[in-house]
């Protein structure tokens, strides 16, 4: 009888060590996409957390050679900041100067659909007019915390998810997805986890490349980069916040789009 | 023709109830990092599955004593007395919500989080929110479990008279309703849109087998789960769930998940028990009876004495938990979300359950005892938890 029991007693030093393995194991794979030869570590960065899925961006990496890159962001709420400097901090222009910065003699240019409330489905009924506004090659879509506050049907989400992809590509868009913000202090009265996992989903079968805004965000709450438990009607925090969202979703949209001879290793599928 | 029913407990029920709930305490508490010690985190289902499945032992174990001994009509009455409990508790915490929701509505202010400040403004119209949450179709997050219970019980009384006198069929109409709500997309209505997060015509599933089992089905099922291949089979399948789930957490071992695996498993659905869930606690169950008979000595040394004194007042315990994960994200939220406060947080919650499973204990105990026009009550009957 002791000999089974020491079965159990083997579980909760499996479950520790599951705890220690994300630190032995990321290096060692080296699966994540291979960081550029010394970065300055800024606030923004959030070591050891995995915060997207990268697949290969057709339309961008095109839009790149001929130096004319147009990004469109189709989002919500959580996509805006308010005042009247707003729309210039917020993470769509942020995103605009960060891809500027790093694709010299590029001429990039950042439009924005971004109405709050709204759920995937609503967005996608005017994204074909979005779309035909801009011809952007790449859609941004920023979706779901809408769909989580009003309990959409799991299936109808998902649907709408692949419509949305279906648009876009239809009319020569490559599309990434990003997905709600970690909010903690509405964590108890949002349920985002089917959400989040309905998202992540459709992007790989879809071969969508997800910005992980909700881990990449929990990440800062976990490291002290940013305190999102906070209480204040001040929005230097949330400038700070827009301002790396921007930054690290550049550094998505550029991997994404790099040529094949530079492509790193992603996953299982690497980049072509 | 009826089969008899066995009259002792199985303490083995109180302390997997009793550890299911505090698991659920812990996954309740948003964004706790004490719960990752919980089962969810290594397989496909969670303690959801084991509440359910023992709820439904514990029904029919109760409830078919009663309608062996007082008949159908007085049963079911019964039956029906202890949904109506459950509804008034789930309401009672809903009010608690309320309060929670109304008091941080009013200290929350962000410009990051306009968008998700949004989900407070239903207290501005309370007309509507309140009248769908007696109506059971708002269910804030995490008080799905209750509803679900409510509906089973309902038309629990039919069932377990049916599963008395013909196991077999009963379990079989189950499983037919359990298939027909997937071929046709069946669930209950949710408000503002969507459907009920646990759909109770899946999910009657394992309750029904719950009742099943307490009703002889697990004598019957006996030599088989205690079969060497079968066991092996349930190491092996959890094995599998274990390796799939890690690779949710090292999307490096995401490569090794061969295509047409991952293709045919996703989504692994909560809302309607998908049956790889089931397969996976229906493993967990084998695995646990073979590793705990139910004569083992050490069910009744007071090492397992928490679980078990908590796992025996289930609805109390339960909606204790609930309302203390509320406190605990309050605690987070208003005071500090270091790792320290939620080990503390967690661990106090779980001590808080305890005391208070003694406190209704003892209470029972001295009620029973105590002198008074009241006769003294069966064992088995109204002294029995569900």
């Amino acid at each position: 009888m002791t000999g089974r029991f020491s079965i159990l007693l083997a579980l909760p030093v499996l479950a520790v060590l599951g705890q220690l393995l994300p630190g032995l194991s990321a290096p060692a794979v080296a699966q994540t996409p291979a960081v550029p030869a010394t970065p300055p570590l800024t606030e923004c960065d959030a070591p050891g957390h995995h915060t997207e899925i990268a697949f290969p961006l057709a339309q961008t990496t095109k839009a790149i050679a001929a130096k004319k890159l147009s990004v469109l962001v189709l989002g919500a709420g959580s996509s805006q900041l308010p005042g009247a400097a707003g729309a210039k901090s917020a993470y769509p222009g942020r995103l605009q100067a960060a891809l500027a910065a790093k694709l010299p003699g590029v001429e990039v240019t950042v439009a924005t659909d971004i109405k709050p409330a709204r759920t995937a489905a609503d967005m996608v009924k005017t994204m074909r007019q979005s779309l035909a506004d801009s011809k952007p090659s790449l859609m941004i879509w920023q979706t779901a915390t809408y769909d989580a506050m009003q309990s959409v049907d799991a299936d109808q989400f998902n649907q709408a998810l692949a419509k949305g992809i279906k648009i876009a590509r239809s009319v020569g868009s490559d599309v990434i997805f990003l997905n709600p913000q970690y909010s903690p202090r509405t964590e108890s009265m949002i349920a985002l986890t089917s959400y989040l996992e309905s998202m992540r989903w459709v992007a790989m079968q879809h071969e969508v490349p997800l910005f992980d805004r909700f881990n990449l965000m929990k990440a800062w709450s976990d490291l002290g980069t940013f305190d999102l438990y906070s209480a204040t009607k001040k929005v230097d925090m949330a400038e700070r916040v827009h301002n790396c969202l921007g930054r690290l979703l550049a550094d998505l949209v550029l991997e994404s789009s790099k040529a094949p001879s530079s492509a790193t290793e992603s996953g299982d599928k690497p980049a072509q | 023709m009826i089969a008899p029913l066995p009259t002792e407990r199985d303490l083995r029920l109180d302390l997997f109830r009793g550890l299911a709930l505090w698991l659920i305490f812990l996954d309740h508490i948003p964004s706790n990092l004490v719960s990752w010690v919980t089962i969810r985190n290594y397989g496909f289902s969670d303690a959801t599955e084991i509440f359910v499945f023992i709820s439904g032992y514990t029904a029919a174990f109760v409830y078919g004593r009663a309608m062996q001994i007082t008949g159908f009509i007085v049963a079911t009455a019964r039956v029906l007395k202890r949904a109506w409990q459950i509804y008034v508790a789930h309401v009672f915490l809903f009010a608690i919500y309320l309060a929670e929701i109304s008091y941080i509505s009013h200290s929350f202010e962000n410009p990051l989080y306009s968008e998700e400040m949004g989900v407070l403004n239903f207290i501005q119209n309370p007309d509507v929110t309140i009248i769908q949450a007696l109506l059971l179709k708002f269910k804030p997050v995490n008080m799905d479990v209750l509803p679900l219970y409510i509906v089973l019980l309902l038309w629990f009384a039919p069932i377990l008279w049916l599963l008395l006198r013909s196991p077999t069929l009963g379990l079989l109409i189950s499983v037919a309703i359990y298939t027909t709500s997937w071929m046709f997309d069946i669930n209950l209505p949710a408000y503002p849109s969507g459907d009920w997060a646990f759909n109770p015509f899946a999910w009657q599933l394992l309750f029904v087998f719950g009742a099943w089992c307490a009703l002889g089905g697990a004598k019957r099922l006996g030599r088989w789960i205690k079969s060497k291949v079968v066991i092996g089979l349930a190491f092996a399948y959890l094995a599998f769930c274990f390796s799939i789930a890690m690779s949710w957490y090292f999307p490096a071992l995401g490569a090794y998940v061969p295509e047409f695996i991952s293709g045919s498993i996703y989504p692994i659905d909560k809302t309607n028990l998908d049956v790889l869930r089931m397969l996976h606690f229906l493993s967990l169950a084998v695995i646990t009876v073979w590793l705990v008979p139910q004569d083992w000595p050490a069910l009744k040394s007071p090492i397992f004495w928490p679980a078990i004194v908590c796992g025996r007042h289930s609805l109390e315990i339960f909606c204790l938990g609930v309302f203390l994960s509320f406190a605990g994200h309050f605690v987070f939220t208003e005071v500090s979300n270091r790792v320290f406060m939620h080990v503390l947080v967690s661990a106090a919650g779980i001590a808080i359950m305890v005391g208070a499973g003694a406190l209704i204990s003892w209470y029972r105990r001295v009620e029973r005892q105590g002198p008074g026009p009241r006769p003294p009550v069966k064992p088995g009957l109204a002294g029995s938890e569900v």
